[in-house]
């Protein structure tokens, strides 16, 4: 498995430098917003990625608190801070657009007050996880992760009721999109998860690693004593 | 079914009964919330109609932090002698523990509530222009979902270095759906605009939901070791 990854890591970076080059150059320029749109190509992107890696993290959750898996807690670590990342990157790219087309850096609307609160959930988790440092943390982590996922739609609904301000999404609905948009869309797409997704599974083996010298230096230790 | 009830009304009257005698808790969380609300008033000076806009917002934050106060003492005073690992080994179920802890807040923060709402009327000058009754309800709804997180936030917390900042750290984010419901549906009372029934509904589904949770998940927090 070693071996694969300086492999995908190449073939991720060249996925996203030729998704930088269409979203940059080949995407035509919007016609009402100007260049400032080609954020959504970045913006979308590190969205989905943000919730694909929070719901891994509450699926790996769930798994660590029916079968104790340590592995599945690895998994619960590394999902969650990656995850944070890109929900940074969501949080961040969205004001830098919403300034020059809206008018304004933020408002309460249902996507960016959902994400916002999620993205307060997940930093509230890597706190837990930093400030408790017994062997429960990864019991209290995951009813944590549990107790989050249930408070998102609730977080969705309260804002709902308000009228919502975000652009709805431009796919599916009439040919309104320029294709060469939808391709360096999708290419960023592909990219972003590939990224997301070798990020992650990187920061895994690292956390895994991590505790099997822990575990190593803990056995020393004991060995010492008896001797 | 017989041995949750009787465990949790003794669990109950125990808590009750020392706090009666030390009323440590209670004095705290009342003086801190007297303290909000002259910070508060001070600040903001509003006349009646800005008022019943803003009453809202700083009844539920004066009494989310005051709360606070009472959760981060709930599971502390089990720590001392080991009554807590007591009741781990024992045979009693985690749920009557835990609904005991819940009722005894929610007891507290109802007196706080009591006692506090007066002065917010009087320092404020409210008047309620839509149907006061409904407080009620909401009072009673809006007290339950921020103390039932809460104890089990404690119980939680307790595991971790530092436990009374990791609290609020922990609470806070999963009640903003809670505190956003109380706080629009109080201003939505008190202002007359508009009926608060999605607010109350709301509400009632998270402390459903939250409820839930808790005595599902409790039993894993408590014995995890």
């Amino acid at each position: 498995m070693k071996k694969i990854f300086p492999i995908l890591a190449a073939l991720t970076a060249l996925l996203l430098a030729y998704g930088f080059y269409q979203a940059m150059w080949v995407a035509p320029t919007e016609r009402t917003m100007g260049d400032v749109q080609r954020i959504f190509y970045y913006h979308v992107p590190s969205a989905w990625t943000a919730f694909c890696l929070f719901f891994t993290n509450l699926f790996a959750s769930v798994i660590y608190l029916i079968r104790k898996n340590p592995k599945a807690d690895a998994l619960a670590v590394a999902s969650a801070e990656v995850g944070v990342v890109f929900c940074t990157i969501v949080l961040v790219t969205g004001p830098i657009w919403a300034r020059p087309v809206w008018g304004i850096w933020w408002t309460w609307d249902v996507r960016l007050t959902t994400t916002l609160v999620l993205w307060l959930i997940y930093v509230s988790y890597l706190v837990l996880r930093r400030f408790s440092d017994s062997a429960q943390t990864p019991v209290l982590a995951a009813v944590l992760a549990i107790f989050g996922a249930l408070d998102v739609p609730l977080v969705y609904f309260s804002i709902w009721f308000f009228r919502t301000q975000h652009p709805q999404p431009v796919m599916g609905n009439g040919g309104s999109l320029d294709p060469r948009m939808l391709h360096a869309f999708l290419i960023n797409l592909f990219a972003f998860s590939c990224f997301g997704a070798i990020v992650c599974w990187w920061r895994y083996r690292l956390e895994r690693e991590q505790r099997e010298v822990e575990e190593l230096e803990a056995l020393e230790s004991l060995r010492g004593v008896s001797r | 079914m017989t041995s949750l009830r009787s465990i949790t009304i003794a669990t109950l009257i125990k808590d009750i009964r020392l706090e009666w005698r030390s009323r440590d808790a209670i004095n705290a969380m009342l003086f801190f919330s007297l303290l909000v609300v002259v910070i508060f008033s001070f600040s903001f000076d509003p006349n009646a109609e800005e008022s019943r806009e803003i009453a809202g917002g700083l009844i539920w934050v004066a009494f989310l932090f005051a709360a606070i106060v009472a959760l981060n003492q709930t599971w502390a005073r089990e720590l001392r002698n080991q009554v807590l690992d007591a009741y781990r080994v024992s045979p009693a179920p985690p749920n009557a523990l835990f609904l005991a802890k819940a009722f005894g807040n929610f007891i507290l923060v109802t007196i706080l509530e009591a006692v506090m709402a007066p002065l917010f009327v009087v320092f404020y000058n409210l008047r309620a222009v839509g149907p006061a009754w409904q407080l009620i309800p909401l009072a009673v709804l809006g007290t339950w979902a921020l103390v039932v997180n809460g104890t089990f936030f404690a119980a939680m917390s307790l595991r971790t270095r530092s436990r009374e900042i990791m609290l609020p750290l922990l609470l806070f984010p999963i009640s903003i759906p809670a505190v956003q419901s109380m706080v629009e549906a109080t201003r939505i009372i008190l202002s007359g605009d508009g009926s608060a029934r999605f607010w109350i509904v709301l509400l009632l589904t998270y402390d459903v939901v939250f409820t839930t949770a808790c005595l599902g998940l409790f039993g894993t927090i408590l014995q995890a070791e």
